[in-house]
This record gives C-alpha cells, structure tokens and sequence, in this order.
C-alpha cells in the first residue's frame, strides 16, 4: 500500500469514527425530540437554539457524576464492560462502504476502509462480541437485576441472530458475494434487494430490532421489570457508554440496512443528471447517509409506538414465527433461483 | 349492557383472525397513529415565557396581607398553624413596643413568620383558619430551587409589600357573601 493510501485510509478512519460519534450523539437528541413530537410535546429546547447543545450538556451531566463501582462487582469486567460495548460498537463501521470511489488527481480511492470478502460474517462476528459487553457488564455487577438483565440480552441476542443469519443467506444466494462491495454495487438504480428480497427484509429489520436492544425488544433493560436491567449498577460516563453504545448501535444497523437492502450510496437517476464522477460519489454518500437517518427515524418512530414485548412473546416470535420464515424465504429465493 | 361512550370494545379470548395473528397490519395501523402525532399542535406552555392562565381562586403561593395603613395583619394567634394538617407553619410571637402602632395592627404580632413550602399541600387551610385575615393563598407559583433550606420561607418573602403599586390583591378571592359582610364596619372584626 502506498504512503498516499495509507495517508487517506487513516483520515478516512477518523472521519468515520468522529461522524459515527457525532450521529450517536444527535441521535440521543433526536429520540427524545420525536418521542416529544410524538407525545405532543416539544422536547429539549432549553440549551442552545433548538436544545442543539442537549447532547453535550447531557455528556457534561455524565462526566461529573459520582462514577461509582459496588463493592462485591469484579472490579476488572465491570470496568470492561462498557468499553467493549462501545469498541464493538465502533468497529463495525470499518467495513460499511460509505461511498463510491473518489478519483483525486488520477488515483482512485475507495470509500470504503476495507473491503473484507467476508463483509456480512464480520459484522455478525462484531455484533456477536457486543454481546460479551452487556453480559460481563450484568455478571461483573453482582446483582440479580443486572444479572437477569444480561440473561436477556444473551439468549435474546443468540434466538434473533439466527433468524438474522438466515434472512441474510437468503440474501446472499441472490447476491452470490458476502463482501459489502459487491453487494452494493449490484444494487445499481432501483435494483434495492428490498425489491427482491421483502420478507428477508422484514425478518432482518425485526431481528435489528432486536439485536440492537430497542424497543419493542428492549427485554435486557425494562425499566418497569428489571430496573435499568444490565447497567442497573452502572453509573456516571459507564453508564454513558452503555447508552452512547445503544445508538452507536442502531446507527450502524441503519448503515447496515441501508447498505444491504436500500442500495448503499446507490441513487437512482443520478446517472442521468450529467454530474461529474467524483460529485456523484458525494453526491451517494449523501444519499447514503439521508437513507441512514430515515432509517434511525424508523428505528425511533417504533420505539414511540409498539409496546414492549413480554418475554415469553419474544422469544416465541424468534424461534416459532422469524426462523420457520427465514427458512422458508430461504426455499422461495433457491427456487426461485433455479428456476429462473 | 348500555355502554356510556359507544367506544368501549367487547374482547374476549377469542380465536385471533390471521391477520391479526401476524401482528403486522396491527404494526402499520399504530405506526400511522404516531405518525399523526408528529404533526399536531402540541400541548406543552414554555413556562417562564407563556403562563398559564390560573383561576383567581388558585391556590399558590402565600401571601402575608398588610391593612390599607400599611400595618401587619398578622397577629401570631397560631391558629393558621393550627388548622395547617401539613405542619408547615411556625412562628414566634412578640409584644409590639410603643411606637411600632405603625407597624403592627394588633398589640401581639409575628416576629418570625415561616412556612415551608416543601411541606405545605397548598390546601388553604391557613387561609380559612386566620381570624384576621391575615394569610391568603394567591396565584403566583413558587420556584423550585436547589437547596431545601431555601424552600422555608419566611417574612421576607410572605409578607406583603408596602409599596401601593406592588401590593398583592386577595379581593378576587373574597366570596360576594364575604364582601357584602366586609361592608359592615361595626362588626369589630372589620375594622
Ligand atoms: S396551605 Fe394548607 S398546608 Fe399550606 S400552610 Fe396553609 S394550611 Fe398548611
Ligand atoms: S396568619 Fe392569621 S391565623 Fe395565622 S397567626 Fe397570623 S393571625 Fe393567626
């Protein structure tokens, strides 16, 4: 690899990583502006124009609170805890093709920090360590609310990611690559695998519900049951990590979506309008990135609607009524594929 | 049986038809909900900008009334204090001096005057019980504030200002059967 690639990819990591963690930040604004606007009412206004500066006087609040470690946790995973849900978190972005290729005096540059040929294993990989953060943080806390909170979260996570598995291996029989890339590229126009693949769709959207802890599934923190459910014990920024992670979270599931179903930068129609290359390739990450935020504004749109689910209901949805679909999509789509 | 709104729906344990049973329409219809509710006007007053607007009987924060001379009504009878089912009142009672006439209505007044506001239930009690009429509930809130300490108030801020412009009208609060018996300057009480 060359000085000058090197040089961009490492830029690139950093602008990714600061956008991941600014959309985390004002998606903690947003959610409480449309839950708001949902219950009739006006939400954070008070800090800066708007309560733009919510997020951060939020981040102050955090910071300057007690940070308090209970006396009978294991001190080692209960410090761990937040920080791997928030490194998983994170390093999913990695491989989420952002954009087209940028072509800056003659090279070309890819959007993309790394292109894995096994793009769709890694994230399952990623969002299956995620999981590690909540249980060590439930165990590591000593406390049975915390404890059932990560039982939750765990066999909660294991029931829905094969469901998720499935929805995708459907997909990736039509695709035929498991490498993000290519997946995009194939999306070119209105070819969106949504098109193609609506109940895998439908399953995967239901299982990213899931796997990222929101509501309507969002059994591992209940309030009204289980207290705060794994960070019950868990106080000031670790805390803060815990939820920052959350949204981290859902918007790389959004990215993920997007990238899968909704054809990434893909923009219809943009060929057409005589651009040249390099604007249209901003031009996709743009309308990359609108995808996402309607995406994370669905995610929030259904927290603010769908009751919880009761545990028992959950886990019969995933096993009884999201894997024998999954299955079946997978039948349809290979028949489909054989016989066209 | 005759239901009173015509909304209420008959449920029961029946079968769930499959539409139902799949959940999804049940999704999209409540999502529609919501979605409509992005929209509406919405109900929240910005405090400190728009008020709300109270009725003159409201009952917030206290008020300790002075006569028309400008002189304390208070008298420390205690039966405000009394009558408080919350306990939030405490004075202590002090004799007036000769030459404080200007200050003080009756010979006995309240040196200091306190009610916390964290305790009272804003009932109006001490309102009813005072023979002097003396403390009326008005309709201006109390603010919150950081410290405990700074929720018992005390003279400096119940007592009403001598300032013509700034002082405090309870008439609003006066039932016509009371005004009607205020105009009866012989009985003692309204002198
Ligand atoms: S309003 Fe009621 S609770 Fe408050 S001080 Fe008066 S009597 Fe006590
Ligand atoms: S406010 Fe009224 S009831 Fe209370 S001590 Fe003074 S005169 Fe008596």
């Amino acid at each position: 690899m060359e000085a000058n690639d090197l040089i961009f990819k490492i830029i690139l990591l950093f602008l990714v990583f600061i956008i991941t963690l600014l959309v985390a930040m004002y998606s903690t604004y947003a959610e409480r502006k449309v839950a708001a606007f949902i219950q009739d009412r006006i939400g954070p206004n008070r800090a800066g124009t708007f309560g733009l500066l919510q997020p951060l006087a939020d981040g102050v609040k955090m910071f300057m609170k007690e940070d308090i470690i209970p006396l009978h946790a294991n001190k080692a995973l209960f410090v761990m805890g937040p920080s791997i849900a928030m490194t998983t978190a994170c390093l999913t972005g990695v491989i989420i093709p952002w954009g087209g290729e940028l072509n800056i005096g003659g090279k070309i540059y890819s959007l993309q920090i790394t292109d894995l040929n096994i793009g769709v294993l890694y994230i399952f990989a990623m969002v299956a360590i995620g999981v590690y953060g909540i249980m060590l943080g439930g165990w590591a806390s000593n406390n049975k609310y915390a404890l059932l909170g990560s039982v939750r979260a765990a066999s909660q996570m294991i029931s829905y990611e094969l469901a998720m598995a499935l929805a995708i291996t459907a997909l990736i029989l039509k695709t035929g690559t498991l490498s993000l890339r290519d997946i995009v590229a194939q999306q070119q126009g209105w070819h969106w695998n949504i098109f193609y693949q609506p109940l895998g769709f439908l399953i995967f959207l239901v299982c990213a519900f899931a796997e990222t802890n929101r509501a309507p599934f969002d059994m591992p923190e209940c309030e009204s049951e289980l207290i705060g459910g794994y960070h019950t014990e868990y106080s000031s920024m670790r805390l803060g990590f815990y939820l920052f992670a959350e949204y981290i979270n859902m918007f790389i599931s959004s990215a993920v979506l997007a990238t899968l179903y909704f054809g990434g930068y893909h923009m219809p129609f943009i060929s057409h309008l005589g651009l040249s290359a390099n604007t249209v390739v901003m031009l996709g990450t743009l309308f990359f990135f609108i995808k996402i935020f309607l995406l994370i504004f669905f995610f929030m749109w259904v927290r603010w609607t769908i009751p919880r689910f009761r545990y028992d209901q959950l886990m019969k949805l995933g096993w009884k009524g999201l894997l024998p679909l999954a299955f079946i999509n997978i039948f349809i789509t290979g028949l489909v594929m054989i016989l066209l | 049986m005759e239901s009173l709104t015509n909304r209420s729906k008959v449920t029961g344990n029946k079968k769930m038809s499959f539409l139902e049973w799949i959940y999804l329409p049940a999704v999209v219809k409540g999502l529609y909900i919501t979605i409509k509710h992005l929209f509406r006007k919405k109900a929240t007053i910005s405090y400190p900008e728009e008020k709300r607007e109270f009725s003159p009987v409201y009952r917030g924060l206290h008020v300790l009334k002075r006569d028309d001379a400008g002189r304390e009504r208070c008298t420390a009878c205690g039966l405000c204090a009394v009558a408080c089912p919350a306990e939030a009142i405490t004075m202590v009672a002090a004799e007036r001096k000769p030459g404080e006439e200007h200050l003080y209505r009756e010979e006995k007044y309240a040196k200091v005057y306190e009610i916390n506001m964290l305790r009272c239930i804003f009932c109006g009690d001490c309102e009813e019980a005072c023979p002097e009429e003396a403390i009326f509930l008005t309709n201006r809130l109390v603010p919150s504030e950081y410290q405990r300490n700074d929720l018992i108030y005390c003279k400096d801020i119940l007592l009403e200002p001598l300032d013509d412009a700034k002082r405090i009208d309870v008439s609003q609060r006066q039932t016509p059967a009371v005004k009607e018996f205020k105009k009866n300057k012989l009985l003692f009480h309204n002198k």
